[in-house]
């Protein structure tokens, strides 16, 4: 099965659900809607001819500049039948970042939902556990979002203006 | 924990409720870590323990997270590799040599033949570093400390090669985004023959001392099993997935580096118990070194690098002597080059299993987002499962076998 295939396959089965679809470096990537997310993703396992068997990673990005779709979660999935990867987004609003857990469709998803959550806030609803991971429980922001920098703002001793930073 | 004496249950603090009768001695709460000498690591188990017996465990990680992925946010993508050597750190030259080939994915480089051939030499020297680790200190937490030192000898062997390449050992940086800094010297070639030569017999000596020993097989079967359909659920990848039976490698579904070029079998065991593990483990260095073999004799001749003058340093002799090797000097230490917008996935067949890169670039000197799949990170979230009702002791055993490297696991 080559990614155009794959690509049809997808479209005879959810047709106007899927929002977008590219091929990007040899992986097809798909948006949908967060509310469609679980069931797509289920249905794309579960689909016999399909078998998207595996989910390889599980995390999430944000896009400040993008009103309305400021976080993405991205699931890798692997289809093992066929030797192919798909990468499946979902864009949230930062008011509610909110979208079903795939925990109970693939139970590796358990830790990387709590990292994604640790790191970007995103709420991953029927999660059994959905506590910080890697960082202190005491944290009260979520560390990977653009607006908090790398490094202490109140530092005057380094000056980066001439090297594009 | 709580004990609720009324209804004759005790309630444990994972929720489960166990009837006393079933209870053999006293319940009793251990801190398996998180600095103990059997966790090999900076991770805690707190262990609800009938007896011997384990009844519940609760994980706790990230004691040495060090924030890499935001770390990566502000770095140019040169500077990137030294990051990546933190992960695992038993196997970091094929942490960088992965991630190299993700932003030669990304930029799309093609390297020359020479260039796949010398990084699968590298790779599967590191593997065999890293399998030998983690099987010798399998043998220690079985009480044989003989069989941990025997392969050091080796795996220095294999740490003076690095030194050749890069000039560190466990810390690599080796390679460059295109290739390699520097093609194999005659040391290099001189050592890695030595190697070559020695490394068959000295591993089966070991290997004698562990393989079929009586009390090594008697404590290590059926210790921390795992069935094919649970490990595929939790995401096993990598040699903990293989021991229980499934076929699953990188290098043979998507091969990348030429793997396509080399004949080797990927071992397979049967009841992904921790003597499975190990099995497994040992004949992916027999694999390892046959693959070594296979490259080092066919090595073709070529570059060692790609062209990529953007990414590439130049030799300092040019740089200052010649106006477009300054400047692109000047770019790459300033990390100016210019980067196309796009996301790539890219994946190579780590130590533990699969280590991905999930790369977002934005055109911009650092990448948007940069995410890596780690491979004990996921795995590491089946541990519970795999020792509850087993000894404490079969705890320790199982945790050096699924081979759990502290850094890879917190990143």
């Amino acid at each position: 099965m080559t990614n155009s295939e794959l690509s049809q396959a997808i479209y005879a089965l959810f047709g106007e659900r899927i929002a977008l679809s590219e091929e990007l470096y040899d992986t097809l990537v798909i948006e949908v809607a967060p509310k469609d997310a679980y069931e797509i993703i289920e249905q794309l396992k579960q689909d016999p001819a399909l078998s998207f068997n595996f989910l390889t990673l599980l995390g999430g990005v944000h896009y400040p500049e993008i009103e309305g779709r400021e976080l993405c979660v991205v699931y890798h999935l692997h289809s093992w039948k066929n030797a192919l990867r798909l990468r499946v987004k979902a864009y949230l609003p930062a008011e509610q970042p909110s979208i079903k857990s795939v925990t109970s469709l693939f139970e590796t998803a358990n830790w990387m939902e709590r990292e994604t959550y640790d790191f970007f806030g995103i709420n991953f609803e029927g999660h059994p556990n959905l506590t910080r991971i890697l960082n202190m429980d005491e944290m009260d922001y979520h560390p990977m979002l653009k607006q908090h920098p790398l490094e202490d703002a109140t530092r005057e001793d380094k000056d980066d203006r001439f090297f594009g930073r | 924990m709580k004990m609720n004496s009324t209804d004759n249950l005790i309630r444990l603090s994972n929720g489960q409720v166990l009837s006393k009768e079933t209870i053999d001695g006293d319940i009793a709460t251990i801190n398996f870590g998180p600095t103990h000498p059997a966790t090999h690591g900076i991770f805690q188990n707190i262990l609800t323990v009938d007896g011997e017996k384990i009844l519940n465990s609760v994980q706790t990680v990230g004691y040495i997270h060090r924030a890499f992925e935001k770390l990566a946010e502000r770095r140019p993508y040169n500077q990137i590799t030294p990051i990546t050597d933190r992960l695992n750190y038993c196997s970091s030259p094929i942490n960088n040599l992965g991630w190299h080939m993700t932003v030669e994915k990304l930029l799309g480089v093609s390297v020359p033949k020479r260039v796949d051939y010398m990084r699968v030499i590298i790779m599967e020297l590191a593997r065999i570093a890293d399998h030998l680790i983690c099987d010798s200190i399998i043998g220690v937490d079985t009480g044989a400390l003989t069989s941990f030192f025997y392969p050091f000898s080796e795996r220095e062997k294999i740490y003076e090669l690095y030194e050749e390449m890069c000039g560190a050992r466990l810390t690599t940086n080796i390679g460059r985004i295109g290739g390699f800094d520097k093609d194999f010297n005659p040391v290099f070639h001189q050592k890695l023959k030595e190697f070559m030569r020695t490394f068959p017999a000295a591993f089966e000596e070991w290997n004698g001392m562990l393989e079929r020993n009586r009390i090594f097989m008697d404590r290590t079967r059926g210790a921390g099993p795992i069935s094919a359909e649970r490990a595929l659920a939790y995401g096993f990848t990598g040699p903990n997935l293989r021991a229980a039976g499934v076929d699953y490698d990188v290098r043979v579904m998507h091969p990348y580096a030429s793997y396509e070029d080399f004949d080797f079998i990927i071992p397979v065991g049967v009841n992904g118990d921790t003597y499975d593990r190990f099995m497994v483990r040992q004949e992916e260095i027999r694999q390892s070194f046959r693959i070594i073999e296979q490259a080092y004799n066919n090595l073709p001749e070529g570059a060692f690098h790609a062209e990529v003058p953007e990414f590439f340093l130049p030799d300092k002799k040019d740089v200052y002597n010649n106006m477009e090797a300054l400047i692109y000097h000047f770019k790459i230490i300033m990390g100016e080059s210019e980067v196309p917008v796009g996301e790539v996935y890219h994946s190579v067949e780590g130590g533990n299993g699969e280590l991905g890169y999930y790369l977002i670039s934005d055109g911009g000197r650092s990448p948007y987002r940069l995410q890596f799949r780690r491979p004990c990170f996921i795995y590491y979230q089946a541990y519970p499962e795999m020792i509850t009702g087993s000894n404490i002791s079969d705890a320790v055993i199982t945790l050096s076998s699924i081979n759990v490297i502290a850094g890879e696991l917190d990143a």
